[in-house]
């Protein structure tokens, strides 16, 4: 019984989350409320896990509650159910896409758009170094990795991984 | 076969080293799948992340189901997705069941200390890069300029502003059009 609330309960936050994995937290709330698979507390530990651990937070979340809910096999349907409607949206959107994209109206549209999405993400960073960069330690991190970055133009994955050995090393000597 | 493994194995990895969400992926995508596989133009990215901010679901996802499409239709698609949410199932599994304490050891809090001010560094450095190709025009960066002000100011919703920013866009291009004639 609690699998079959679970498919329908992330099935419905998938559906209804418009903007991102964050937006899953109130509906997670909710479901604090509604049944007794986790508590508001245990919630807002969850959501400081999924924050920090890879991958992204809706998805984390969604496995996290499953998993308290109902074990191994909780976590997994959390997240296919919560993943589930934007799969199909996108499925249509994408075969819809191919069509439509050469049209002058939707490439004024898309034209449009990327500047704001620019300022978008620009304003999450920005958001996110408030938290992170505290003090001179924090300024010559980031200006050291930016001016890697800038000159060896490797993958983003070496210098999450090197910076990750760094903060470690910082920390402790 | 072949072409859903790899898709499966570019979004594992993509969906391995993703810290922080759907922006904090941009660069990692950008990397795998715009410079390596040149599966699709950055402007086709951002395009996607526009997509992403007005559909239902999680951006990551999103974006993973749309490639997948694209390369191998609906078998596609599923591999790619499946491949962004393994590792967070698995991950997050290991730490809700044996590594309850995990999040409480030390050298875990340092290295997480270091790879958020990576991110900031990552997020930075991709928005200069993508400025310096998207906002050649006036009008882009009005629109810039305007979308900032609006964060900034009234902390305005990302779909909002997608919304708003596509009527806007739509508009003008119809007015041009008109003069034109």
């Amino acid at each position: 019984m609690t699998y079959i609330l679970l498919v329908l309960e992330f099935f419905k936050i998938g559906l209804l989350a418009i903007g991102g994995g964050l937006v899953t937290v109130p509906f997670l709330f909710d479901l604090a409320d509604k049944y007794d698979w986790f508590s508001k507390q245990e919630l807002a530990d969850m959501i400081a896990i999924s924050e920090s651990t890879p991958g992204p937070i809706g998805v984390n979340m969604a496995t996290f509650a499953g998993f308290n809910a109902g074990g191994i096999g909780g976590g997994i349907l959390a997240t296919l159910s919560l993943v589930l409607p934007s799969v199909i949206i996108m499925i249509i959107i994408a075969k819809v896409m191919g069509k439509y994209s050469c049209n002058v109206r939707v490439k004024d549209v898309l034209n449009g758009i990327r500047p704001a999405v620019l300022a978008m993400i620009l304003f999450a960073g920005l958001e996110l170094g408030k938290i992170v960069i505290v003090g001179n330690t924090e300024i010559l991190f980031l200006a050291v990795i930016i001016a890697m970055m800038r000159i060896w133009k490797k993958s983003p994955i070496y210098y999450l991984c090197l910076s990750g050995v760094l903060g470690i090393l910082l920390k402790t000597l | 076969m072949r072409e859903l493994w790899k898709l499966f194995k570019i979004f594992f990895k993509v969906g391995l080293f993703t810290f922080g969400g759907g922006y904090a992926m941009l660069p990692l995508l950008k990397a795998e799948v715009v410079d390596k596989r040149k599966y699709l133009s950055e402007e086709e990215l951002l395009d996607l992340y526009s997509i992403g901010q007005c559909t239902p679901g999680i951006i990551a996802v999103n974006v993973a189901t749309f490639i997948g499409y694209n390369q191998a239709k609906i078998k596609g698609a599923i591999a790619a997705t499946l491949g962004m949410i393994v590792p967070s199932v698995v991950i997050i599994t290991l730490i809700a069941s044996v590594l309850k304490n995990f999040m409480d050891n030390r050298y875990v809090v340092y290295a997480f200390y270091g790879i958020r001010i990576c991110v900031v560094a990552l997020i930075l450095n991709i928005i200069y890069d993508l400025a310096k190709k998207n906002l050649r025009s006036v009008y882009n960066v009005v629109i810039f300029l305007g979308a900032i002000g609006l964060l900034v100011g009234v902390n305005i919703s990302a779909v909002l502003l997608v919304v708003l920013a596509g009527c806007v866009a739509l508009g003008v291009g119809e007015i041009k059009r008109r003069l034109i004639k």
